[in-house]
C-alpha cells in the first residue's frame, strides 16, 4: 500500500508555512525591482524599495514578510494510488497549528463570523481537494491576506455582457480597491462554471507562477490586456500613484450554463506568498 | 522628510499637508477593528478608556507575536476604511491623529475636516521593516482580543505619510483615473 507517513506530512507542510511567511517568490521581487525601473514617482519608488527591503530582512531573520500572516489556503492533488489510515485534514490543521505557533505568525481565524473568537492556533484552514491519477500529493500552500481578500468580487454576468462586460467588472473592482488591497497586486479572474467554481478558479489563478500565461488564447490575451488596462489607472504602489499597479492578471476559465457568464476577481497583495510540494507515495 | 514627536500638538498637526512624509517617534497606541468596537462601547456606557486620546495616535495594526528578545513581530498598518464607523464617533471625541493603510469613505473625510484630523499612511506589507521602529511593546488593554489588543508601542523614526490632512486635502485623489 503507498502511502504518506503522518509525520512526514506534518514536518513538510510545517516548512511550507513557514518558507512561504518568510521569504517572497524570486519572480515576485524580480517583477518588483522592474516596476521599480519604470517609476519616475518619489512616493512609489520609495513604497518600492520599502518593499523589496522588507523582503531581504524577513528572509535574513525569519520575521514574517507581513503581519497578516493570513488563512492558510491549500490546494491539494491526491494521487488515487495512495491510501491514508489518518485524516488528512486533521494533519493539515495539526501542521498549521505547529508552524503558525513555533514561526511566531499571526493567529487571525476567528471561530465564528459574528462571535469573533480567536481559536488561538490559525485553524482551520481552507483545503481543497483533489482526486487525480498517481501515487502523490502535490500540495499548493498560500497565507492569504485579509486586506486584498476583502476587496474581492464575483458577479453573476450574462452572456450578452460579453469580454467588454468581464474587463469592466474587473477593471471597476480595482479601481473600487485603489490603494486598499497593498497594490502592486496580482488579479486572478475566475470566468465560468456556476456560482462557487468561479470563484474557486480566481482563487486558482493566484496560485499559478508569476510568470505563467494562459494557454488558451482568449484567455491569454485578456491576461494582456487587462494587465495593460489597469497599469494606466495611475493607482500605483499603495495607491499613491504610479506605473506599478499591477504585476500579472491570471485568468481561468470553465465551460458553463447556456444562461450564464459567472466572474470572479480575487485580489492578491504584493506580499504573494506561496509554496508547492509534491510528496511520493511510500510502501508502508 | 517631517520628525516628529507625540504626543503631537495641535499647531504641530495643522501644519502637516497631504503629501508630506514623516519620521515618527514616541508612543503611539494600537486599536484595529475589535477593540475599535470595544472602545465605541466603552464611550457609549462612560467605561474608563484604554487611553487618554489628546495629542495621540492610533495605529490600526494587528501585530505578529514577538520572538524571543524582540519588542514585536512583523508590525505593518492594516486597512483603514473599516474603521470609518467607528472613527467618526471618536474624531469629535478627540482623537486626531490616526495611521492605516488606503483611502476612506467620504463621511470619513467630512468628518476628518470638520474636526481638524490628520489620517497618515504606513506602506503595507513591510512588517518586517516597521517592527524595526518599534522599541517596546506593552499590552494596556483588551488581552482577550490577542494580535487585536490594544498595545502601547515606543517607536523611533516610524515613516508615514500624511494622506488626509486637516484642511481634508487627499494624497490619493490627484492619483485616481
Amino acid at each position: 500500500m503507498l502511502s504518506i507517513r503522518k509525520d512526514k506530512l506534518i514536518t513538510t507542510i510545517k516548512k511550507m508555512v513557514l518558507e512561504a511567511n518568510f521569504r517572497l517568490d524570486k519572480c515576485v521581487i524580480d517583477s518588483l525591482r522592474s516596476g521599480l525601473e519604470k517609476e519616475t514617482s518619489v512616493l512609489a519608488k520609495n513604497v518600492l524599495e520599502n518593499i523589496l527591503i522588507n523582503s531581504n530582512i524577513a528572509a535574513k531573520e525569519n520575521i514574517p514578510l507581513c503581519q497578516d500572516t493570513g488563512v492558510a489556503v491549500f490546494f491539494l492533488e491526491v494521487g488515487n494510488e495512495l491510501c491514508f489510515d489518518y485524516s488528512l485534514e486533521e494533519a493539515f490543521n495539526e501542521a498549521v497549528a505547529l508552524a503558525y505557533k513555533e514561526g511566531y505568525l499571526r493567529k487571525s481565524m476567528v471561530s465564528h463570523p459574528l462571535r469573533r473568537i480567536n481559536t488561538l492556533d490559525n485553524t482551520p484552514s481552507i483545503i481543497h481537494i483533489k482526486l487525480v491519477m498517481g501515487s502523490t500529493l502535490s500540495i499548493h500552500f498560500a497565507p492569504k491576506g485579509g486586506g486584498s481578500e476583502n476587496m474581492s468580487t464575483l458577479k453573476m454576468m450574462t452572456p450578452a455582457s460579453g469580454i467588454e462586460g468581464i474587463k469592466q467588472f474587473v477593471i471597476g473592482t480595482v479601481i473600487a480597491a485603489g490603494g486598499k488591497p497593498c497594490p502592486p497586486i496580482i488579479v486572478g479572474v475566475g470566468i465560468g462554471g456556476n456560482f462557487e467554481k468561479s470563484a474557486l478558479l480566481a482563487k486558482e489563478a493566484l496560485f499559478r507562477p508569476l510568470e505563467d500565461e494562459a494557454k488558451d488564447p482568449l484567455d491569454n490575451a485578456l491576461e494582456k490586456d487587462l494587465l495593460h488596462e489597469i497599469n494606466k489607472l495611475n493607482i500605483g504602489p499603495m495607491g499613491l500613484g504610479g506605473k506599478t499597479t499591477c504585476l500579472a492578471v491570471k485568468v481561468n476559465s470553465y465551460p458553463c450554463h447556456i444562461a450564464s457568464l459567472p466572474v470572479a476577481v480575487n485580489l492578491q497583495c504584493h506580499s504573494a506568498r506561496k509554496s508547492h510540494v509534491i510528496l511520493d507515495g511510500e510502501t508502508i | 522628510m517631517i520628525r516628529l514627536q507625540t504626543p503631537i500638538l495641535e499647531s504641530s498637526r495643522l501644519k502637516l499637508r497631504a503629501g508630506d512624509e514623516i519620521l515618527l517617534s514616541g508612543i503611539i497606541y494600537t486599536a484595529r477593528d475589535q477593540a475599535h468596537k470595544n472602545i465605541v462601547e466603552a464611550l457609549k456606557n462612560n467605561q474608563e478608556l484604554p487611553f487618554e486620546f489628546e495629542n495621540q495616535v492610533v495605529y490600526y495594526v494587528g501585530p505578529a507575536p514577538a520572538k524571543p528578545g524582540m519588542p514585536i513581530g512583523a508590525c505593518g498598518p492594516t486597512t483603514s476604511y473599516r474603521m470609518d464607523p467607528y472613527s467618526i464617533i471618536l474624531m469629535p471625541k478627540g482623537l486626531k491623529i490616526m495611521i492605516g493603510k488606503g483611502d476612506r469613505s467620504d463621511s470619513f473625510k467630512h468628518s476628518l475636516k470638520k474636526e481638524k484630523a490628520v489620517y497618515l499612511i504606513a506602506i503595507g506589507g513591510i512588517g518586517a521593516l516597521l517592527s524595526k521602529t518599534v522599541k517596546s511593546s506593552s499590552l494596556i488593554a483588551y488581552p482577550e482580543l490577542q494580535s487585536e489588543a490594544v498595545y502601547k508601542l515606543e517607536v523611533e523614526d516610524f515613516p508615514c505619510i500624511v494622506a488626509y490632512d486637516s484642511l481634508g486635502n487627499d494624497v490619493f485623489q490627484n492619483k485616481k483615473a
